[in-house]
């Protein structure tokens, strides 16, 4: 199987969402889903919990899908889009502690070698363990 | 059960100059490890002479390489297939990191 953890990015900015996934898919490639979402449904700064359900399931994978978020809201409102996924998807989805650039380049590297969501997670995280 | 020293054990090492203009930043590192990660082998990297070996599968650890630009690169490999793995890398780092893009 083939298949490979998905990357979700979340910001208060859809800019940054936008551009960070940008990045991760010219430097890691298009084999890695990834799908973000960021703003306000009004074009203002935010995170929006349906955005994020649909970002999910747009990059899901058989694996899971690891999100990358940037502040605090943005954490709140994905474990809170988590909560309402498909009961079979909930616990196939994390949220990284990891800077959401960084983080998501590196996820997404590791998500390409195959590897489980629980070493996707990791891999992320080493960021900020140091 | 005695264990013996089996073909598939030996270190197979190589070494490249790193002639990447910005050194080993993020992309070639991404670009390394993707490589690495597609072999069985344990392969490890450094710049030559340096302290410590690191995991070449490891994006973190070969993030944080800070290979200049004309460093030699140096490869070791163990496993199965460390003889294509090394023959791989080596040839990544000297093309310049262009790799087949998807």
């Amino acid at each position: 199987m083939n298949d490979m953890v998905g990357i979700v990015i979340v910001s208060h900015s859809k800019d940054i969402a936008k551009g960070t996934a940008d990045m991760v898919r010219q430097m890691v490639g298009s084999e890695v889903k990834v799908a973000f979402c960021g703003g306000d449904p009004d074009g203002g700064l935010g995170t929006n919990v349906s955005l994020i359900i649909d970002a999910i399931n747009a990059a899901w994978s058989p694996k899971g899908v690891a999100i990358l978020v940037d502040l605090g809201g943005a954490e709140t409102n994905s474990e809170m889009a988590v909560e309402m996924l498909q009961p079979e998807r909930q616990g196939l989805v994390v949220v990284c502690n990891a800077p959401i650039v960084e983080g998501a380049v590196m996820a997404a590297t590791e998500a390409a070698g195959g590897s489980s969501l629980d070493e996707v997670r990791a891999v992320a995280e080493e960021l900020s363990a140091s | 059960m005695l264990e013996t020293s089996k073909p598939s054990e030996q270190i197979i090492t190589g070494n490249v100059r790193l002639v990447h203009a910005a050194g080993m930043h993020a992309r070639p590192a991404v670009k390394l490890t993707k490589l690495a990660k597609r072999f069985q082998s344990q392969i490890s990297v450094r710049v030559a002479d340096a302290a410590e070996w690191i995991n070449a599968k490891s994006i973190a650890k070969v993030m944080g390489m800070r290979a200049q630009r004309d460093a030699i690169i140096e490869f070791k490999a163990t496993g199965m297939d460390a003889e294509a793995a090394v023959a791989a890398l080596v040839e990544l780092v000297a093309g310049d990191f262009q790799d087949a893009e998807r």
